[in-house]
């Protein structure tokens, strides 16, 4: 299945308040780590290579 | 003077003159430079295919200090086929249970239980001194049966001279220098090795460089028998990562990774290497301490193993880091794929090009250890801020997600090496056979209900029939391999089925001398075993 780059969340504003509310109260240290957290727990839920090295391309632009 | 670089833990082939030493220099079929485990398991190798051997040390036994610990599975099958399997097994320390800190946290703990149906553990902790010795006894048994094998003790390779299809060697020994002459030379000589610079050949790639505190303290307090790692560990001076882990003689060996950049001298004062200990094992531990070292190395590799009639195997091959045991037990996979290949270009059974495959084999499996012992550096000493945010995050998230914990890498345990897509492997024809048990893979070892698969594999080249037929013997251009026939039903367990078969109803496989898998078919067809006979010694 090719990466989705299609838009595909279901409220898309209150995804992204969410978000930023998951980083509220940390220094910019523990946003990081928290990022980094967050990431590894995505790729593992995607799982499929192909997958994650589309979206790798896709991040760096 | 010959030998004095190291202390020897047991002197076991002392210095004796040889009429030799007065001739007009002899020629040998093989001279293999260096005693240690990979110089001793070739003589070991070629001596019992009867090609003879001459090994020269300059030492007369192997080093003092337990050096490289851990031996794993592929290497006790190697021991195995050569005699000394059971001894090393019997001596070595098995262990399941390890633990993983972050600092003060445990991150996890894991207990790695053994997939049944094999003769030998996926590795034991063993000193290298004991693992030298039950291959030197090994030799020992092998001459008194007749192996053409010959040690000599103190005798160090002073010079060396290609020629066309030989090579001159000075020798020099307590009673002067002498000189030989060999068809073919092994340079097991360590990852200094005098031959390599004595001909001038370089050392490529180096990709990362660090030292390692080794301290072996005897314990004979409870402890329990499991392996502890620790990422960043918290204890005084501690270094980038520590590891504690169990030999043999209650001597616990810990591992200190200092970094590049430190004075050898003050690292090595025992108060100061008590101190790191005393942090470790806690307040009041009762230990002493046996063997300290720093250990100091580079991940590199030569570019081509093989240079006209030297062959370069273990160390003076190629270095790793420690991390995953890819060392010794790296040495030891070299000789199994250049011994009987060797062997059979000296007995003219194959080409001298058929060496050339030994380089191209055993370069792809440095390759591989290289791209792993990297992978764990990385891992345990990241290069950059973002790279270490990840590991911690890996590390954080193993406390409590499963998902996680495949991604800590201290070192991936060293697994042999698949000759995938080499020139010597023929067709894999077995249609959807386990992919264990594909071609350039080294045999899994099964149950057979008369005993383990590898131990009832016949020396040479060997026709593997699981409920196919096939003659009991095949010669092609003067190589033999005799049929082993089994059964699926033969093994109650399945595992034989499953590890060879899979869905398959039978299976043929060709299986070269060092236990790889050459080429596999559902059903025995006489032309195409007869090809892959020819492919496998070079001759295609």
């Amino acid at each position: 299945m090719p990466l989705n780059l299609a838009p595909n969340i279901p409220d898309g504003d209150g995804f992204y308040d969410e978000l930023l509310q998951a980083h509220q109260g940390l220094s910019k240290e523990q946003s990081e780590a928290f990022n980094a957290r967050l990431i590894l727990i995505l790729c593992n839920h995607i799982g499929d290579r192909e997958v994650i090295r589309q979206a790798l391309r896709a991040a760096a632009g | 003077m010959v030998g004095g670089r190291y202390e020897v833990a047991f002197r076991l082939y002392p210095y004796r003159k040889v009429a030799e030493q007065d001739m007009e220099p002899r020629r040998h079929r093989v001279v293999i430079v260096g005693g240690g485990p990979v110089g001793m398991a070739a003589a070991l190798d070629l001596g019992l295919r009867g090609t003879p051997v001459l090994l020269l040390d300059d030492h007369d036994g192997p080093g003092l200090g337990s050096r490289a610990i851990c031996f794993s599975k592929r290497t006790l099958e190697i021991a195995d086929r050569l005699g000394c399997g059971d001894a090393l097994l019997e001596k070595g320390v098995q262990w399941s249970v390890g633990k993983v800190f972050h600092g003060a946290e445990r991150v996890f703990e894991f207990n790695l239980q053994p997939e049944k149906g094999h003769k030998y553990p996926a590795f034991i902790n063993l000193q290298q001194p004991y693992f030298e010795k039950f291959l030197i006894d090994e030799v020992r048994r092998a001459q008194s049966r007749g192996a053409p094998i010959e040690i000599r003790g103190c005798n160090q390779v002073t010079g060396l001279r290609e020629r066309s299809d030989f090579v001159e060697l000075d020798v020099e020994t307590p009673d002067g220098a002498y000189q030989i002459e060999a068809d073919w030379l092994i340079a097991c000589d360590g990852a200094r090795s005098p031959v390599r610079d004595m001909m001038g050949l370089g050392f490529d790639g180096r990709v990362f460089e660090d030292n390692f505190l080794i301290a072996d303290v005897r314990m004979t307090a409870d402890f329990p028998t499991e392996r502890w790692f620790w990422f960043e560990p918290p204890f005084k001076d501690s270094g980038q990562s520590a590891l504690l882990h169990k030999q043999p003689d209650d001597i616990w060996r810990i591992d200190f990774q200092l970094g590049w950049d430190i004075d050898r001298k003050v690292e090595l004062d025992p108060a100061k290497i008590r101190a790191r200990v005393d942090a470790m094992l806690g307040e009041g531990a009762q230990y002493d301490l046996v063997w300290t070292s720093i250990y100091t190395f580079q991940c590199c590799r030569m570019e081509k193993f093989r240079h006209g009639r030297v062959l370069f195997a273990g160390d003076s091959a190629h270095q790793v880091s420690p991390f995953g045991a890819r060392g010794a037990n790296s040495g030891i996979q070299d000789i199994d794929n250049l011994g009987w290949k060797l062997s059979m270009v000296i007995d003219g059974l194959a080409p001298e090009s058929l060496m050339d495959s030994y380089s191209d084999e055993r370069v792809y499996g440095a390759e591989e250890n290289i791209l792993n012992s990297t992978r764990s550096t990385d891992f345990l000493t990241p290069k950059s801020e973002i790279s270490k945010i990840f590991r911690n995050a890996v590390l954080k998230l193993a406390q409590s997600h499963e998902f996680a914990r495949p991604l800590v890498n201290s070192g991936r345990l060293s697994v042999p090496c698949v000759y995938e897509g080499m020139p010597l492997n023929g067709p894999d024809l077995l249609n959807q056979g386990p992919r264990q048990s594909r071609v350039g893979a080294p045999c899994p070892d099964a149950p057979t209900g008369q005993g383990y698969l590898l131990n009832r594999l016949p020396a040479g080249f060997v026709i593997l029939t699981i409920d196919a037929d096939a003659p009991a013997q095949v010669t092609e251009a003067g190589v033999s391999a005799s049929r082993l026939a089994l059964s699926a039903p033969e093994d109650a367990s399945g595992a034989l089925a499953d590890r060879y078969l899979g869905a398959a109803a039978s299976g043929v496989y060709l299986i070269r001398p060092d236990q790889h898998i050459a080429a596999r078919w559902p059903e025995f067809d006489e032309t195409a075993m007869r090809a892959a006979i020819r492919r496998a010694v070079g001759k295609d």
